[in-house]
């Protein structure tokens, strides 16, 4: 699941391809969604508790990190496929990469897949809440190297 | 702004004529429209309407001499005529224009609650209520250190009268008691329910928001005390609603919000309110909507509710057998006497997902908690998906309903 040797902006770019060649058909594009999702790695049952809830979040989702040799993984989960789906993209995007890299992420992909127009406004809230959430533990990470440092 | 002279006989292909917005596609699909407890579509008499008024005769109202405004005036009283008519009240005095049902009943639990409940009086709603027929009641019951108490509903979606009848006692001061439910669609027995609380001295309040497009609402064979129903979920626009009181409890209570409109003389040492209905009516009113809320109640008329009901409860039942059949669906809410809602749940898969495939496959449902999260919590359920029908629904579009439901829970397994 490793994305470290590909950049952010590289991954994003992979699925703008992704998408472009799924067409107009929202039922299509829906199902893509829920098949990413099932590729998700699996969360513990014991991860996904109260902490780990990402707010602002119709549905539930967990989301918990961890970091290696300076990468910062994420790991979450959510009791929709859907939004399973949508949080694997976002994995796949900022998942292993560098805390700096994910803070000043620009998540252009978003938009150039017409992720509103297949989500909608409710859902679109929530995933703008989870990218919050992900950048929010960088700079968490981020902080506490520098006092380390 | 004259309204057809028609006999539709309930022939659903020339009632969906009348709807404009039903003739597209959503996402290359037909549009079934199955929300319709949430909102229903408005008919081209209605929206006629609301042009007609802002580019003929646009006016503020009731305090004008010019033409206009006595047109619109004109106007905006017809409504509050029809809409009299249509919940056979006694007097227009009765009829209180609001934003909606939410608003007739914070209007009821601010003024008559503030007024008349007292600490340690208790307030009665059901289980099945609405968050708009809890939340203000709460909010007066904390104001007013009085009991909120609840009337329990059993598995099927069914209120226990048993119970509800032990609660009652001459603490109870107040009952207020949806007519349909929005998420099960169980119709409460409300004239029984009015009767009993009366023998206690209790005035009652019914939420008719949901009961309103489908069932007879008549106050006076109700012998209700209150009223509130929303025009948007009855063809009309949205952002009117309407409260209906007895006018010797509307002569009592105390006006609600302090305005233009609602008052007979202003000086800094003292107002003296307006008469009814206009005590309750402060500011400049939603006068566009109200005016075109008069065509949304006469185009119920000339279906009538009788065969408006006929129609829907044929949509209920042969959708309730053919969703029902659904490997893994449970229905929520299975009382013997409904409005044309079905709520349901799949096992396995989110409310959410189910939601949004089917609005992939042009079916527009509701998911979620409809705003009825005590209810959920008793069905131990995060949600449901609803489909809730109006008159210009087919069963055509049932199947469509039925069968991209089967497909995705296939897809699903």
């Amino acid at each position: 699941m490793s994305n470290a040797q590909k950049s952010i902006d590289e991954v994003q770019k992979e699925i703008i391809e992704e998408f472009s060649f799924l067409g107009d058909d929202k039922e299509s594009i829906i199902y893509y969604i829920m098949e990413l999702g099932q590729k998700l790695p699996q969360m513990d049952e014991s991860q996904k508790n109260e902490h780990n809830i990402v707010k602002g979040c119709q549905s539930k989702v967990w989301l918990s990190t961890k970091m290696e040799d300076e990468q910062l993984y994420f790991i979450a989960d959510s009791n929709t496929e859907i939004t399973k789906g949508l949080i694997s993209l976002l994995i796949r995007v900022l998942s292993g990469q560098r805390v700096s890299d994910i803070i000043d992420a620009q998540l252009y992909f978003i938009e150039k897949i017409g992720m509103h127009g297949i989500i909608g406004s409710q859902r679109s809230n929530g995933f703008a809440a989870m990218i919050k959430q992900m950048k929010l533990y960088a700079i968490a990470y981020k902080s506490k190297m520098n006092s380390e440092a | 702004m004259s309204t057809p002279a028609v006999d539709y006989n309930l022939d659903v292909a020339r009632i969906r004529k009348e709807f404009p917005i039903l003739n597209q596609e959503i996402n290359g699909k037909p549009l079934v429209y199955l929300d319709n407890a949430a909102t229903t579509q408005k008919p081209q008499i209605v929206i006629d309407a609301l042009v007609e008024y802002y580019q003929k005769y646009n006016a503020n109202i009731h305090r004008g001499i010019h033409t206009l405004a006595e047109k619109a005036t004109a106007a905006y009283e017809a409504s509050r005529e029809a809409a009299r008519g249509f919940i056979n009240a006694e007097s227009v005095e009765q009829v209180i224009f609001t934003k909606g049902t939410t608003e007739s009943v914070n209007l009821v639990a601010s003024s008559y609650g503030d007024k008349f409940i007292n600490e340690g009086d208790e307030v009665l709603v059901s289980g099945m209520e609405h968050h708009s027929n809890i939340v203000p009641w709460q909010m007066m019951c904390e104001r007013k250190k009085a009991t909120l108490k609840v009337i329990p509903v059993d598995e099927n979606g069914v209120l226990d009268l048993e119970d509800f009848s032990k609660m009652l006692c001459e603490k109870t001061k107040l009952v207020s008691i949806v007519f349909a439910s929005n998420t099960l669609g169980t119709i409460n027995p409300v004239k029984e329910i009015i009767a009993k609380a009366h023998d206690v001295g209790a005035v009652v309040m019914v939420d008719g928001a949901q009961a309103a497009p489908h069932l007879h609402l008549d106050v006076k064979d109700l012998d209700v005390d209150f009223l509130g129903f929303s025009a948007h979920k009855m063809y009309g626009p949205s952002g009117v609603g309407v409260l209906y009181g007895k006018r010797e409890l509307l002569e009592e209570m105390p006006p609600y919000m302090g305005g233009g409109e609602m008052i007979k003389d202003v000086s800094f040492s003292k107002t003296t309110f307006n008469d009814l209905p206009f005590k309750f009516e402060a500011g400049t009113p939603n006068i566009a909507d109200v005016v075109a809320f008069k065509q949304a109640i006469e185009f119920i008329n000339i279906i009538g509710k009788d065969k408006i009901q006929q129609h829907e409860l044929e949509l209920l039942n042969y959708g309730q057998d053919k969703i029902g059949k659904i490997e893994g669906v449970r229905l929520i809410g299975t009382a013997a006497q409904k409005v044309s809602v079905i709520s349901f749940v799949v096992e396995g898969v989110h409310h959410f997902d189910l939601g949004m495939m089917l609005d992939a496959k042009g079916v527009a449902v509701r998911t979620g908690h409809h705003c009825t999260q005590p209810l959920m919590d008793q069905y131990k359920i995060e949600g449901t998906v609803r489909a809730s029908f109006a008159v210009y629904n087919t069963i055509q579009e049932i199947d469509t309903l039925a069968d991209g439901l089967e497909r995705i829970v296939k897809m699903m397994k």
